[in-house]
């Protein structure tokens, strides 16, 4: 596949700070790319840098085959959406919409037919004659949404477009960009906060921490395959439980204090050696209520009850531990109960360099 | 007794309320004594006012003092009034007002949003212009003018209060758009708006608040202003505070008071309105933004 845009060695510093060092990108066509990372990873950096709202210290930008790194934001065929909306608060939604065509001197039969199609699209045709302070935030986003549909971007940029929304409109959003994107097969890139809106859009992450990219893949492969303990730690919700723990090559265990945990069946398990320091992590999902030889007892500690599943907390070696169970499932507090892991879906990492081994 | 509030919030009037209302009310004569002094005595004729009895109600009242101070009262040798003093104080002002909001509003904006190389070197100059006493000024630039030959003309006392009127007007237009959110900004340069289109279909129709807090300063300062209308303005454009002052300072002859406070109330009529008809507006305005960053 084509790809459509390159972002090549990009560095960006405020003074001197260094926000962005040395990053590649490449997104492909049509791809949904999610950009993801906890607040002050350098996401909407990134992002602004893609637009041209930010001169890079560094690095070339390219769309399409095009080397736009000093080109104007007008220049790059982009549209964008914000968080705040950035709706022009003194015009109509219909002006809103038809002001980048009517800066680009547009005639106007195409503007009405561009509007006309995008707000067909978005469900906004009652709202066209209303100014943005006459909508509720769910209809401003998709009007914002609307302003980058009627500029034919080649890309689509997202900063944290559902981040002001109340829950309930969030999901209902976020399926319809799903939707938009499966229509228009645009290239999307989004950035959020939220591993869940990543998780659900993208059909690849990359996850950002510090400037850098910590892992880029799809949903799938950085939920069950984290490249490091940060992604570990930051994708999932309820999150991955750790163990400390050290290697016992000979018996291929794992040693947490008193604790031994058989991980014959990990799949990289060549790769460990003896004594090893490791951080072994395994999803609340991961983890069965069941008695067998390599079982460890401990007792429920607290009882989370979410509906569709139970949360179950117990500790092992006084690491705590969380088990997604069944929402039917009955537990009490002081319970006994034996747990088992999956190991073959857990993930081990180095606990110096934090890698996934 | 039942501890349960209902029915509407008990009033009370306590002592610290009636202190303060008697204070309050005080601070409003004291500040008002002047003003009914002014009034009252421009509506006695001469001989009630060398009675003396300045607080007294007029036993008369007479009003010739007005249309005198208006078209007929010397100032020097001419006698015309104020009137002439009015209409320059209305060429001046109305030119400075516009060019000094127009352009303070274009240079807040470049500073607030495109923030380019040495852009905030130029904003601690603007807060340093902002800071210095005017008359430091006031020798330097009659040289320049005069080298440029349009000391003592209209567009030279123009050009003066554009230039002390832009660094505090730049200040508070730049902490203005400052305010406004970042996004927009961004959200029209994508949509294709350069310098000047962001400015006149984006900024501009977001800036009324604040316009009007400039304008208001700007009037009142310039219609306000003496100093500079009297060394720059040259001896056609006096504007009317100059004019008021050679009414109220006579040399030889009697001094009518009655004239000279009809003179005084006319003067101020114009930044009196200005405030009475846009305080709300300048309220707002230092709301949005004017005061705050």
């Amino acid at each position: 596949m084509k790809n459509n845009v390159e972002v090549k060695n990009i560095s960006f510093s405020y003074g001197k700070t260094e926000i962005l060092k040395d990053l590649s990108l490449d997104i492909r066509e049509g791809e949904f790319m999610v950009l993801l990372g906890p607040s002050g990873c350098g996401k909407t950096t990134l992002l602004n840098c893609i637009a041209g709202l930010l001169d890079l210290t560094d690095g070339q930008i390219w769309i399409e085959d095009d080397n736009v790194t000093w080109k104007e934001p007008k220049d790059r065929h982009i549209g964008m959406v914000f968080q705040s909306y950035a709706l022009y608060p003194s015009m109509t939604v219909e002006k809103n919409l038809s002001f980048g065509l009517r800066m680009m001197n547009t005639p106007k039969n195409i503007i009405n037919e561009k509007i006309d199609k995008a707000a067909n699209l978005l469900q906004i045709n009652e709202l066209l004659k209303r100014r943005p302070s006459q909508l509720s935030g769910g209809q401003r986003q998709r009007v914002a949404i609307g302003r980058a549909l009627v500029r034919d971007a080649k890309v689509f940029l997202f900063d944290e477009p559902l981040s002001n929304l109340d829950a309930k409109l969030r999901a209902e959003l976020r399926y319809e960009i799903k939707k938009l994107h499966r229509d228009l097969s645009n290239t999307m890139i989004y950035v959020t906060h939220d591993q869940i809106e990543a998780m659900t859009l993208a059909d690849r992450i990359s996850v950002m921490k510090d400037g850098l990219i910590q892992q880029l893949d799809t949903p799938k492969q950085i939920y069950n395959k984290p490249a490091n303990l940060f992604v570990a730690g930051f994708i999932g919700s309820p999150s991955m439980n750790f163990l400390k723990a050290s290697y016992d090559k000979p018996n291929k265990k794992i040693i947490v204090g008193k604790k031994q945990i058989d991980i014959s069946k990990y799949e990289n398990i060549n790769s460990l050696i003896n004594d090893q320091e490791v951080v072994f992590g395994i999803r609340p999902e991961n983890i069965n209520i069941e008695k067998n030889e390599n079982s460890i007892q401990c007792k429920v500690e607290l009882v989370e009850p979410m509906g569709a599943d139970t949360l179950v907390w117990t500790s092992v070696e006084y690491n705590p531990i969380s088990i997604r169970l069944e929402g039917s499932s009955n537990f009490n507090l002081n319970d006994e109960i034996n747990i088992s892991f999956d190991i073959n879906k857990s993930s081990i990492f180095d606990s110096k360099s934090e890698e996934r081994i | 007794m039942s501890a349960i509030p209902s029915g509407p919030r008990p009033k009370h009037l306590t002592i610290g309320r009636i202190g303060m209302y008697c204070f309050i009310l005080t601070c409003a004569l004291f500040f008002l004594m002047p003003l009914y002094v002014m009034i009252i005595t421009s509506l006695k004729d001469m001989d009630e006012i060398r009675a003396a009895n300045i607080l007294n109600l007029p036993k008369e009242l007479s009003f010739y003092s007005w249309p005198k101070a208006w078209s007929q009262a010397c100032t020097g040798f001419v006698c015309e009034g104020l009137k002439p003093g009015f209409f320059n104080s209305i060429k001046i002002t109305v030119p400075s007002v516009i060019v000094s909001v127009g352009l303070s509003a274009i240079n807040g904006y470049a500073l607030a949003f495109w923030r380019f190389k040495g852009a905030y070197f130029f904003f601690g100059l603007c807060m340093f212009g902002a800071f210095i006493p005017y008359q430091v000024m006031v020798y330097p630039l009659l040289k320049i003018e005069d080298a440029l030959g349009i000391y003592s003309t209209l567009p030279g006392i123009i050009l003066v209060h554009t230039i002390f009127g832009m660094p505090i007007l730049t200040l508070i237009f730049r902490n203005f758009y400052t305010s406004l959110p970042i996004d927009l900004f961004k959200a029209a340069r994508i949509d294709g708006g350069n310098f000047i289109k962001i400015f006149l279909y984006v900024i501009i129709p977001m800036s009324a608040p604040i316009t009007i807090v400039a304008v208001i300063l700007q009037v009142t300062g310039i219609w306000n202003d003496f100093l500079l209308g009297l060394v720059f303005a040259g001896r056609d454009n006096q504007p009317m505070t100059v004019q008021l002052n050679n009414i109220v300072q006579v040399d030889y002859g009697v001094a009518e008071y009655n004239v000279d406070m009809s003179a005084t109330i006319l003067t101020s009529l114009v930044p009196l309105f200005v405030y009475f008809i846009s305080g709300r507006w300048f309220v707002r305005g230092i709301a949005a933004g004017a005061i705050k960053g």
